[in-house]
């Protein structure tokens, strides 16, 4: 099954899904030097998003968002692409500079309704440039 | 899906051809690349910035800072610095030497270096020079988004780091959200004719007021009214900084106050507001209570000064302490900018404070600083915006009170109560 994505950053990417059932602060809420959530009032506390496909409803906005996702990059700590419900300017910004600063790309992708759905539920994914997921590929 | 086009002038065009060097195209490139992801239409030209990105968040920070300098990047705006995460004055006795500290002075030189005016303050509007209304400005720092934008009626979105660099440096920002008319009208009614005169000229009534609207308007454009025409700007700026921190307000008016507000219909833009809401004193009450997390009793340190300490409060606090003694073993800190340092420091103040045991802290802040960091135990405050955050940052409890409570807590070393303040309430 394929899907295609609104990209907020293009890139390619495979791995294991990290499905996240709440927003996330990236600054604040998540160490980019281990990439483990630190937020207390996140129900996936302690949780790591290292190397992993982030899915997530929406990133809770804060100003210090893209230093977090950048530094994440830049540590091989963070997440390898992410998969919103709602696109956020800055998660993109992020992402765009690392790519700039270290020549690391990290995918960031938009999906809603039913795409969301399915792209949520699978263990595993695999993006291609041009905002393509594989599901089950 | 691609996102449809947006038109871009020659000057855009060059930049993102690389005209004005590798740095200034990619910031060209990530403000194009912001404006598709927040739909704006097109971009609009700013006048000014203030700058978050110098406040260290990791070596990242760092490195984009190198990167615009090593390509040739200038601003192309007045671009003003928020403060940083470490003082540049004094720094040896205050800060201890942790890669933190090191990197923080290394990013607040890079952008000395960029060219930006460095006044280190998240209170920038309390300088001369500031935007006029209806000016396009790029702000970061929740609080003084708030306050320029609601106060000053200059426009600007919160901006995230990085990004705000990238529309300093190209002189433009998406078009979108705050920066349209649309935008900027009020949508929710808070009526504060339920609160009693004496509470609303007291200072921690703003503080309070900024509180509960925070947490009830969310991202919403709120207006107040009944604020008094006699609100001044220390008011203003401590319902901006409430209201941004517990909620994420960035907009809101001030009926017959603020520069967009001279009456109801022209803060909602001719339509009714979508809720009304009437503020009562348990709903301050309320939020007194929840920004205190200690008990009363001993303090370790009374914290003032956030956001930074402005000319009318030190004139405020000096008399209170002028000629008394803070309490051995009892930290009065007081945060705020260089340039309101001198300016007190002229009136003969702060050498005043000092003399009491008061520290005057300069260029950061006082819920982050290295120098604040290992602080422990109870402390009060008069800021709804550190007794917000502090819990969270540091090893403290935090008591919230007004003013005067303050720094008569900082001279008797535990906390003190105003009687008068809250008569028949608790």
């Amino acid at each position: 099954m394929e899907i295609h994505a609104r990209i907020l950053f293009d890139g390619s990417a495979e791995a294991d899904v990290m499905r996240l059932g709440a927003p996330l602060s990236f600054w604040g809420g998540f160490d980019p030097l281990s990439g483990i959530i630190l937020d207390n009032n996140h129900p996936q506390k302690g949780q790591s998003l290292k190397g992993r496909i982030l899915v997530m409803p929406a990133t809770r906005g804060s100003g210090g968002t893209p230093g977090g996702v950048a530094e994440a990059i830049r540590n091989g700590s963070g997440p390898v692409a992410v998969i919103m419900g709602e696109g956020d300017v800055n998660v993109m910004v992020g992402a765009a500079v690392a790519q700039q600063l270290y020549g690391l790309t990290c995918p960031i992708l938009e999906v809603s309704g039913a795409d969301y759905d399915a792209v949520a539920a699978a263990r595993h994914l695999r993006i291609r440039e041009g905002g393509i997921i594989d599901i089950e590929f | 899906m691609s996102d449809p086009a947006i038109e871009l002038n020659e000057d855009c065009k060059s930049m993102l051809a690389g005209g004005k060097g590798p740095a200034t195209r990619f910031a060209m490139q990530l403000v194009l690349r912001a404006a598709q992801v927040t739909g704006a239409a097109r971009l609009v030209p700013v006048t000014f910035a203030h700058i978050d990105a110098c406040f260290y968040a990791g070596q990242a920070h760092v490195d984009f800072a190198r990167f615009m300098l090593d390509g040739g990047a200038t601003f192309a705006v007045p671009a003003w610095t928020n403060n940083g995460l470490v003082s540049l004055v004094n720094t040896e006795a205050r800060d201890p030497e942790t890669e933190m500290a090191r990197g923080a002075r290394e990013l607040m030189q890079l952008y000395a270096a960029l060219g930006c005016k460095t006044v280190w303050t998240c209170a920038p509007y309390q300088l001369p020079g500031r935007p006029k209304a209806g000016d396009h400005i790029v702000v970061g720092e929740s609080n003084a988004v708030s306050f320029y934008n609601a106060v000053v009626g200059a426009r600007t979105n919160k901006y995230g780091d990085y990004l705000d660099v990238a529309c300093a440096v190209t002189g433009y920002a998406p078009f979108y959200g705050l920066h349209t008319d649309e935008g900027r009208k009020a949508t929710i009614l808070f009526d504060t004719s339920a609160i009693p005169e004496d509470l609303k000229r007291q200072d921690i009534y703003f503080h309070l007021l900024g509180t509960v609207i925070g947490q009830r308007a969310g991202h919403a454009v709120p207006a107040i009214d009944q604020l008094g025409p006699g609100t001044g700007e220390d008011a203003l700026k401590a319902i901006s900084a409430a209201a941004a921190a517990a909620g994420g307000v960035e907009h809101w008016h001030g009926i017959g106050r603020t520069p967009e507000a001279p009456d109801l219909q022209t803060a909602f833009g001719g339509h009714s507001p979508q809720r009304v809401e009437t503020i009562t004193l348990n709903d301050l009450a309320g939020a007194r209570r929840q920004l205190t997390s200690s008990s009363d009793g001993p303090v370790t340190m009374v914290a003032l000064g956030t956001p930074h300490f402005s000319f009318t409060e030190f004139a405020a606090l000096t008399p209170m302490i002028a000629g008394r003694k803070v309490k051995s073993g009892v930290k009065l800190s007081i945060s705020t900018s260089r340039h309101v340092r001198d300016l007190a420091i002229e009136k003969g103040w702060i050498p005043q404070l000092e003399a009491a045991g008061a520290e005057i802290m300069v260029d950061t802040c006082s819920y982050f600083s290295p120098a604040i960091r290992g602080c422990k135990g109870r402390v009060m405050t008069n800021a709804a915006k550190w007794a917000w955050y502090a819990p969270g940052q540091l090893s403290v409890e935090v008591c919230f009170g007004s003013l005067l409570e303050c720094a008569e807590t900082a001279v008797r070393g535990e906390v003190w109560r105003d009687p008068q303040l809250w008569q028949g309430l608790d």
